[in-house]
């Protein structure tokens, strides 16, 4: 038993299971919203985050943190702001910041740094820190999304429905977009930058078709994105296939299951 | 009943890129009156309308609502995002405070309880124009505002809102600020008409102002139009009330 307890594999599969159960609810919205685009360019931001941390020898997982939550910040009055439409301004983000981070990290002389691993996703990086991180940042983002469930629906479907009705609508915005930069630093060593979207909005969209409410659309994605996970990490285990892609292949096996019920 | 104004809007006025959209527009809407706006396409409804609301900002002037109040909005045009599923009584449910008892009992009152469990993506327009008048009493509104409630509904179905708006009125007390394109089917159901085309043509009683020159001015071309418009409306858009886009209304 104690075998099993300290098996290398327990505490990737640990923190892609946390992962999976808060991008579902956080994914859905990201979907109803059409946030997918967002999603990406805060990934792309927790690259630069990295570069930041690595530059200035910071702890890696915050510097992800700050460069996720910090670019989330910054892109919420600017979009409110800017006369560029809005993928129009993300685009321009979004790549520039990869850009940045990544020239700069070249720069950095001396620190190698495994951008591979940043990419794609490092599963052997995850240690029980990390663990730690995504357990914390799981049980903020299911008991705040759970708490303020009907106010972020309410305001999601109609923001100005719901500013009439006296909902703290900028709040709401703000509470979510930072759950999800946290979820998106956070998802980094697990399936890689490149592969966040895919994991947040493959899930909600195989549970889609199943689902006759919100909610029971964001609890399925949760469930499905755990399914994802076991399955990837199997295949990566049996067949020594990269974990990240895996996952996300699995997802899209699912969401291909779920086209198969039609309503 | 306390009689103090529920919503008073001093000289307001506002213009985007040297467009003035608002010019000067002051008005009053007292409990239990029933106000409506008409004006052409582009003449300032839907901005004044968000303005009252509070969704939009002026230049100058000010809106000043009575303390507490509640204002219900029913919205020219919500559509909602396929990708979420959700019934008419999930979307009724996201009214804030909003009681089961109460989503029941605007359910029964306007005769959509078999919509209850259905998908808000199934609805036909004027299914739908009920839903979101159900949303707009389920605050208790003390104000009800209706921005072209009748749009996308056939004309059976425009004659039926308009009797039921005063008699929400009665039921509820409240004031009720209705936006429409023009005076036709509006004109029994409301106490007072205030013709907008930027600034305040003119006001008052509907049969003072449909015989107003100022009124007559800016509607009187268009009378057989609008005549037109409605006989098309009808073959039209019957069973299916979508808006189409090139139906406008000018």
């Amino acid at each position: 038993m104690t075998d099993i307890l300290q098996a290398w594999w327990l505490m990737p599969l640990f923190a892609g299971v946390l992962l999976a159960l808060s991008a579902g609810p956080l994914g859905s919205f990201v979907v109803w919203r059409r946030m997918a685009f967002f999603g990406d360019t805060l990934a792309h931001g927790a690259l630069l985050g990295i570069t930041l941390g690595v530059l200035s020898g910071i702890d890696l997982t915050l510097a992800l943190i700050t460069g996720s939550v910090g670019l989330a910040l910054l892109l919420l009055p600017l979009q409110q702001a800017s006369r560029l439409s809005s993928d129009t301004l993300l685009g321009i983000v979004s790549h520039g910041t990869l850009a940045v981070g990544l020239v700069a990290l070249s720069l950095a002389d001396g620190i190698r740094v495994d951008l591979m691993g940043y990419l794609f996703g490092d599963l052997l990086a995850i240690d029980s820190t990390h663990v730690g991180w995504l357990l914390l940042s799981t049980g903020l983002t299911l008991g705040l999304i759970a708490f303020f469930w009907d106010a972020l629906l309410a305001v999601t479907v109609s923001p100005s429905l719901a500013r009439i009705e006296g909902r703290p609508v900028a709040a709401l915005d703000l509470l979510l977009i930072i759950l999800l930069a946290f979820t998106v630093a956070l998802a980094m060593k697990v399936v890689g930058i490149l592969l966040i979207s895919a994991l947040l909005i493959i899930p909600p969209a195989a549970a889609r078709s199943l689902s006759r409410s919100p909610a029971q659309m964001a609890a399925l994605a949760s469930l499905a994105g755990v399914v994802a996970v076991m399955m990837g990490m199997s295949a990566s285990f049996f067949w020594d296939t990269p974990a990240g892609p895996s996952i996300v292949v699995s997802a899209m096996l699912l969401f291909s299951l779920s086209l198969l019920k039609r309503d | 009943m306390n009689q103090a104004p529920l919503l008073e809007a001093s000289h307001l006025s506002l213009s985007f890129r040297q467009k003035t959209v608002l010019d000067d527009i002051s008005l009053t809407l007292l409990p239990g009156q029933i106000i409506t706006l008409i004006g052409p396409n582009g003449c300032g409804k839907s901005t004044l309308t968000k303005v009252l609301l509070g969704l939009q900002k002026t230049d100058s002037g000010r809106v000043s609502r009575r303390k507490g109040l509640r204002i219900g909005y029913m919205p020219q045009k919500l559509t909602l995002d396929e990708r979420m599923p959700l019934s008419v009584s999930g979307f009724l449910g996201l009214t804030r405070d909003a009681r089961r008892a109460d989503i029941d009992h605007w359910l029964a009152r306007l005769n959509i309880t078999q919509l209850a469990s259905q998908s808000v993506h199934n609805l036909s327009g004027g299914e739908w124009q009920r839903v979101l008048l159900a949303r707009a009493l389920l605050i208790k509104p003390h104000l009800l505002v209706l921005d072209e409630p009748v749009q996308g509904v056939d004309v059976q179905g425009q004659l039926e809102l308009y009797r039921l708006i005063p008699e929400l009125r009665d039921e509820l007390g409240c004031g009720v600020l209705m936006v429409s394109h023009d005076l036709h089917l509006v004109m029994a159901a409301t106490d007072e008409v205030i013709c907008l085309n930027g600034h305040v043509c003119c006001s008052g009683h509907p049969e003072s102002v449909s015989a107003n020159p100022a009124y007559l001015e800016l509607f009187g071309r268009r009378l057989d139009s609008s005549i037109a418009h409605y006989t098309h409306h009808h073959d039209h858009e019957h069973c299916d009330g979508h808006h189409h886009g090139d139906h406008t209304h000018d």
